[in-house]
C-alpha cells in the first residue's frame, strides 16, 4: 500500500469523529419541539366556523385568500399570546393583515373582553371553540402563525410568539417576499 | 354515584346518536370509548398506542392527557366508530401534523440512513478485514543481501543439529 493511502485510511476515524461532533453539536442547538407544518405548499383546508364577536355570521376558507396574509391562532388561555399581542398589534399598524383563529378559548366573552383590552390586530376574527379547525390545520399549540398566500396556499407556520427577531427571520422574509411578488 | 353518572353518560349519548347528524363538535364530550364491534375496539385501541402526541412528543396519544392528545384520540374514536380503516386514520392524522404524529415512520430519503447506515457501517468492516487479509497473505517480504545471508547461515546451523 502506498503512503498517501495509509494516510487517508489513517485519518478515516477521526473525519468520522468530527463528523459525528458536528452532528451532535447541531442537535444541542435545534428544538425539537418546533415541526414542521404537514401543510405546507398545500390549499388551506376547508373549515366553517362563526365570527367570534358574531356567532351568526359565518366563515369558510375562503376568507384566507386574495393577498398575502398571517393567520394567527391564539387563546387567551395562552401566556406567550400575550406577549406576542402587542407585536401584532405594531405589524397590524404597518399594514400587514392578519386573521386571527381563537383556538379553544375558555369563552367567548373572555376572548372579546381580550381584544377591547389589549387591541384587536385582526381583520377577521374566526372562532374554533372546539378546535376542529385547528385540529384541520395540524396546530398543536399556541400560538403558531400561518403564512397564507394569495392563492389560499399554506407556505410557512410560525410555532411560538412573533415578534422582531421572527419578523426579521424567516417568517418576515417570506412575507415580504409574498407581498412584493404581488405588486408586481 | 358511579351507576348515576354510566346512567347519564347513556342517556346523554343517546340523545347525541338520535340526534340527526350529530356533529362532530360533541367530540370533546366523549369520555368513554365505547364500540359496537370488537374489531374496531381492537384498531382503536391499536391506533392511540400508534400514534405520537405532536405537543408532548415522547407518548403516545393513549399515555399523554394533554388536551391536544385527548383531541386526537376523539378524532380517531369518531373516524374509527364511522367505519374508517386504521390506515384511513393514520394518513389522516399524517395529512395534518405529518410523519411525526407516527410512531412508525415510512421509509424516506430522509430516513433511509437509519436503515441503510448500519448496514453500510458492517459492509465497510468487512471490506477492510477482506482488503487487509488479502494484503498480508500476498506481501512476500524481500530480503536484503546480508538477510539472506544470515537466513543461509541459520539453516545450515538448523541442518546440523537436525543430524547429530
Amino acid at each position: 500500500m502506498t503512503k498517501p493511502w495509509r494516510l487517508a485510511i489513517l485519518l478515516l476515524p477521526l473525519l468520522a469523529f468530527i463528523v459525528l461532533v458536528g452532528f451532535l453539536l447541531r442537535g444541542l442547538f435545534s428544538d425539537p419541539t418546533e415541526l414542521s407544518s404537514a401543510l405546507v405548499g398545500k390549499p388551506v383546508p376547508q373549515f366553517s366556523v362563526p365570527d367570534l364577536y358574531d356567532p351568526e355570521q359565518r366563515y369558510t376558507q375562503q376568507v384566507l385568500s386574495g393577498k398575502p396574509m398571517l393567520l394567527n391562532v391564539w387563546a387567551t388561555w395562552c401566556p406567550t399570546c400575550r406577549a406576542e399581542h402587542a407585536y401584532l398589534n405594531q405589524l397590524a399598524a404597518d399594514g400587514v393583515p392578519i386573521v386571527g383563529l381563537n383556538y379553544k378559548d375558555d369563552s367567548r366573552e373572555k376572548a372579546v373582553r381580550w381584544l377591547n383590552t389589549l387591541g384587536d390586530p385582526y381583520q377577521l376574527n374566526l372562532f374554533d371553540a372546539k378546535g376542529t379547525v385547528a385540529l384541520e390545520f395540524g396546530v398543536y399549540g399556541a400560538p403558531e402563525t400561518f403564512l397564507i398566500d394569495a392563492q389560499g396556499r399554506i407556505r410557512y407556520r410560525h410555532v411560538g410568539d412573533v415578534n422582531e427577531r421572527v419578523w426579521q427571520g424567516e417568517l418576515g422574509q417570506r412575507y415580504r417576499a409574498l407581498a412584493a411578488e404581488g405588486e408586481n | 354515584m358511579r351507576s348515576f353518572c354510566t346512567t347519564l353518560f347513556l342517556a346523554l349519548s343517546l340523545l347525541v346518536a338520535l340526534s340527526p347528524a350529530a356533529p362532530a363538535a360533541y367530540a370533546e364530550d366523549i369520555e368513554v370509548y365505547s364500540f359496537d364491534e370488537p374489531a374496531k375496539e381492537a384498531i382503536f385501541q391499536e391506533l392511540i398506542t400508534e400514534l405520537r402526541c405532536p405537543k408532548c412528543q415522547n407518548q403516545s396519544i393513549a399515555d399523554s392527557d394533554a388536551d391536544l392528545a385527548r383531541d386526537l384520540r376523539d378524532r380517531t374514536y369518531l373516524m374509527v366508530k364511522s367505519g374508517a380503516s386504521k390506515q384511513e386514520v393514520i394518513d389522516y392524522m399524517v395529512a395534518r401534523y405529518g410523519d411525526f404524529v407516527h410512531y412508525q415512520p415510512p421509509m424516506t430519503v430522509a430516513t433511509s440512513i437509519l436503515w441503510w447506515g448500519p448496514i453500510a457501517v458492517l459492509a465497510g468492516g468487512a471490506l477492510v478485514i477482506l482488503v487487509r487479509v488479502r494484503t498480508q497473505r500476498r506481501g512476500e517480504v524481500e530480503l536484503t543481501d546480508s538477510e539472506r545471508a544470515r537466513l543461509a547461515e541459520l539453516r545450515k546451523a538448523q541442518q546440523k543439529d537436525t543430524d547429530q
